[in-house]
């Protein structure tokens, strides 16, 4: 049997409600304290109670964060799901199941292990509190797998103390729990498993946070004052981690006064509306949404875009369209969020592929924003945002001064002359703006989502109308200068393939790109941070014969938007896919690239010329 | 066009306590029908912000779409304004709000803009106490789109083309004394010697101020049989109150008979003096209020006057605790926690 020293996938079917997620998260938790590489991913049901739910935990030496198929050990406490879960087990795999009922004879394979515990027998037998005999039987087995799978235990010990901290007695239930895994593995079972864990020392300075969180930090450090939201998940968290930010770090511990303010609206379009008002008086405000709440901004998201307001809006997508699957990921409001609302709209959208990103994108936005005067929407997704990731520490310099765009005060009014709201001044697209009470007779302006001249007023002049239009794509060229540049992988050219990919698909695509590698088959590498395009991925396309654009929706929208926006041919971009709500696996995309290769091969003899 | 505006300005007129004239308080040229009511609102904001030496730059004007919104263009000149979309001005003005706690919120709309697409914002906007002046000028039709019947329009009036409405009216003033509004007044266009003073204590107000405002449509709504006509309205009104406000007077002294008048103190210290007409209605008193709404309907009367107020309940601000310093003056130094923050917070996910 070959052994799988930290690589391998373990998996935990639960019930949705019963207290599994922190006993799941001990277990990743334990495995990153051990400093080892390891990815949790929550796959849940549109449930508070009873449905079934599942946790994926990966953990790669090499330190792949990706999702990858095939399940090594599936730890079983759902009777429901079973059936699915014994026969996704992967040959030579484990199955930890509870004993306490005998497994029914359908569910047992010939090609794999095995392992019984009598999990809710142990856990009845120990505690009398039911909802604790419910919840501590989730402890008994990570018990069970600490000693099966090699883990520090006192990693474990640490963690139930520091989650736990000044609850004695609940500490005390919990170890109790967890010896009592571990005994019944030391008396039944030979340990440990093939699969197993060695500590190491991989993870460095890197923390272990969920992009939500990191969005919501980000819009505190990054000067967010007013935060306006419609529950929805996966978004909601971002709220959350705001809020529980503001608290702590804005609020006058002596008046208890804050220094923020938080609205939970009626709806999105209400959150979005008052996030346009809050910008047009000076404040940095933000949402947080998905795919069917950025549906219902569209209007104001118009508004905000003619009529030249910042915003900010953090869109966590999920698997559309419509309710689609709420809990579910995908990348499939690209197009939506880069054109939305009628008429001709182009919107800055930025593509976080970490929590340091989410971090960093989300405290840039509101530079970008205010510096562009239009919304900026930065795309996460479900995956990103409610999973936790290993990620590089956020990171602030304490000398950073926030862009608060051109705005004239007082004393500048004064100087100017007539002051004309949108009048492009410095030749860049970007007029200048007041705020509402700075001069009392200098500097008033009516914002209108009707056409207006330079100066303002209301008018229906076609020539007048046009010059403001002409003026918005003058700033949207400006934009590409300033957004995020795509991150390129090498120096020079090495084939004449590339990949190009964003946002989640990050990981899975370098996972590819190295398997591909490894089987001597080169591509080049671009990872696009943002929208509008720069010129580094004109360059890109413009060098490549070949560009495979992978990403996690049905319709290539990444791929669209190139297509419209660049002056290059739809034949060499080819969509790399996967949209069953699932994150995309690196297995899933270099089978996808070699098979087009294949094709390609027989079909144009030139490609042979290629380092492939 | 309903009026056109001399450029020559008399040098005596009369200036305000902060000198300004009433010219720094006006806005450009309206572009509404001669004769619609909302000029002649639009004249009463005037007047009211003149005599009140109101800075000017200290008010913003927010509205939807639809005639009424484009309102704010004509008056307050001085005064930043956001002609939003349709409905969707008490978000806006919510934003703006949030950003700014130290200045005057005019929220201007219109019976579509708020009693059909924008009742949700209408009514969440209220159940928040926003602290702003919200005024529906109310004509009972879609004046921009040509003269269809709107939300507020009566069962059984009649259009100008002759079709009867067979559809329930939505009382807005009674739909914001039901959800809690603290200040509800409803008035009528034609009736300025109401509708500044009532104006002037909604500015006064630190809450949700609604002024729901009868203002006729000269040009689909003014027809024999419509309800919402100047002649209609004209017979039909009954005022509850004469109402004076009286701006930071520590003794009054005009006399009035016990029972007869009420007196509601501001949170800023300045008075609403309502003389009664209306026997059994008390102004802050939800229930009375209610009653005497619902008999006036019973009897096809417009109630006209300060009808409901309630200076207890606390504003949005006051329930979110936001600071004193307006969110917007506010600076990296109190808005960012800094590397050292960071830090910890780093640590914390390790």
């Amino acid at each position: 049997m070959t052994k799988a020293v930290n690589d391998f996938i373990i998996r935990f079917a639960n019930v949705n409600g019963t207290g599994s997620a922190s006993a799941n998260y001990l277990f990743a938790k334990a495995i990153f304290r051990m400093g080892i590489p390891v990815t949790p991913k929550n796959i849940f049901p549109s449930n508070i109670q009873g449905l079934p739910t599942w946790y994926e935990v990966r953990v790669s030496e090499k330190g792949y964060l990706g999702r990858r198929e095939g399940i090594d050990i599936l730890v079983s406490v759902n009777p429901q799901s079973m059936a699915q879960d014994v026969k996704s087990v992967k040959p030579g795999g484990y199955f930890m199941y509870d004993s306490t009922k005998k497994l029914p004879a359908p569910y047992f394979r010939e090609d794999i292990h095995y392992l019984g515990v009598p999990m809710m027998e142990m856990s009845n037998e120990a505690f009398s509190d039911p909802r604790k005999r419910q919840l501590l039987k989730n402890i008994i087995y990570v018990g069970a797998l600490a000693k099966l799978l090699n883990m520090d235990y006192s990693e474990i010990e640490k963690l139930v103390g520091e989650q736990f901290e000044g609850k004695q007695q609940l500490i005390d239930a919990n170890i109790q729990a967890l010896k009592l895994g571990m005994d019944y593995v030391e008396a039944n079972f030979q340990y440990p498993l093939n699969f197993h864990l060695e500590r190491r020392n991989l993870i460095k300075d890197k923390i272990l946070v969920d992009g939500n969180t990191a969005c919501g930090l980000g819009a505190v450090y990054g000067g967010a004052t007013v935060m306006a939201w419609y529950p929805i998940t996966p978004s909601t968290s971002v709220a959350e981690a705001f809020e529980h930010y503001c608290e702590e770090y804005r609020t006058d511990p002596e008046t208890g006064e804050k220094r923020f303010a938080i609205i939970q609206a009626e709806d999105e379009l209400a959150a979005m509306g008052m996030v346009i008002g809050a910008n047009w008086n000076g404040a940095r405000g933000f949402t947080a949404t998905s795919g069917p709440g950025v549906s219902l901004m569209n209007e104001f998201l118009g508004l905000a875009y003619f009529a030249e307001v910042p915003a900010v809006l953090v869109d966590v997508q999920r698997t559309g369209p419509s309710t689609g699957m709420p809990t579910r990921t995908q990348q499939s409001d690209i197009l939506l969020a880069a054109y939305a609302s009628h008429g001709d709209t182009k919107h800055v959208l930025l593509f976080p592929a970490t929590p340091h990103e989410c971090f960093e994108m989300t405290a840039e936005s509101f530079d970008l924003a205010e510096r562009l005067q239009t919304p900026i929407m930065v795309m996460t997704d479900l995956d990103l945002g409610m999973n936790d990731h290993i990620s590089e520490p956020f990171h602030w310099d304490q000398k950073r001064k926030y862009d608060r765009g051109k705005v004239l005060n007082a004393e500048e009014l004064e100087h100017i002359g007539r002051f004309g709201r949108y009048l492009d001044v410095d030749g860049d697209g970007i007029p200048y703006r007041t705020y509402p009470g700075t001069h009392p007779t200098k500097g008033s302006f009516f914002t209108r989502g009707t056409s207006r001249d330079e100066y303002a007023a209301y008018t229906e002049d076609g020539a007048a109308y046009k010059r403001n239009m002409d003026r918005l794509m003058l700033k949207w060229e400006t934009a590409k200068k300033i957004v995020p540049k795509a991150h390129l992988y090498q120096k020079e050219n090495k084939s004449e393939v590339g990949i190009l990919f964003y946002g989640t698909s990050t990981f899975s695509a370098e996972e590819a790109k190295d398997i591909m590698e490894y089987n001597e088959i080169m591509v080049d590498a671009i990872r696009i941070k943002a929208f509008p395009f720069g010129e580094e991925v004109v360059q890109f396309i413009h060098s490549h014969s070949t560009v495979f654009v992978i990403e996690q929706n049905r319709d290539a929208q990444l791929r669209s938007m190139m297509i419209m926006e660049l002056d290059t041919n739809p034949a060499k971009l080819i969509p790399i896919l996967n949209y069953d709500g699932m994150p995309i696996t690196a297995d899933a995309i270099k089978n996808q690239i070699l098979k087009h290769l294949n094709l390609e091969n027989t079909q144009h003899h030139e490609l042979s010329k290629t380092a492939l | 066009m309903s009026y056109l505006k001399p450029l020559f300005r008399h040098p005596k007129l009369p200036k305000n306590k902060l000198g300004y004239t009433q010219k720094e308080y006006e806005g450009s040229l309206s572009t509404l029908c001669a004769g619609c009511g909302h000029d002649s609102i639009s004249a009463a904001i005037v007047q009211a912000c003149f005599e009140m030496s109101v800075e000017p730059h200290k008010v913003a004007k927010i509205s939807g779409i639809g005639c009424s919104s484009k309102t704010p263009t004509y008056f307050l000149g001085n005064s930043h304004g956001f002609n939003s979309v349709h409905g969707r001005m008490p978000s806006v003005a919510t934003g703006a709000s949030m950003a700014n706690k130290d200045m005057v919120y005019f929220g201007v709309s219109g019976d579509g803009d708020s009693a059909s697409i924008g009742m949700g914002q209408f009514v969440h906007v209220i159940r928040r106490n926003l602290n702003m002046v919200y005024i529906v000028m109310n004509n009972g039709c879609y004046g921009l789109t040509k003269g269809q019947d709107s939300a507020t329009a009566d069962q059984g009036s009649r259009s100008k083309a002759g079709s009867v409405n067979p559809f329930q009216a939505i009382d807005l003033a009674s739909l914001a004394i039901e959800l809690g509004a603290t200040f509800v007044a409803q008035s009528f266009s034609g009736d300025k010697q109401q509708l500044v003073p009532l104006i002037k204590a909604a500015m006064h107000h630190k809450g949700f101020a609604f002024l729901n405002v009868i203002s006729p449509c000269v040009t689909f709504n003014n027809n024999p049989g419509s309800t919402k006509s100047y002649d209609y309205v004209r017979e039909h009104i009954e005022a509850t109150s004469t109402l004076d406000f009286v701006p930071e007077m520590p003794e009054i002294k005009t006399n009035y008979e016990k029972g007869k008048s009420t007196r509601v103190a501001m949170h800023d210290g300045t008075l609403i003096q309502l003389n009664k007409l209306a026997t059994d209605w008390n102004p802050e008193d939800r229930v009375s209020v209610a009653n005497a709404l619902q008999h006036a309907r019973t009897k096809n009367e417009i109630l006209t006057g300060l009808l409901y107020v309630n200076t207890e309940w606390k504003d949005l601000h006051g329930t979110l605790s936001t600071c004193s310093t307006p969110l917007n003056k506010l600076k990296e130094d109190k808005l960012c926690p800094g590397t050292e923050a960071l830090k910890e917070i780093n640590a914390g996910y390790r």
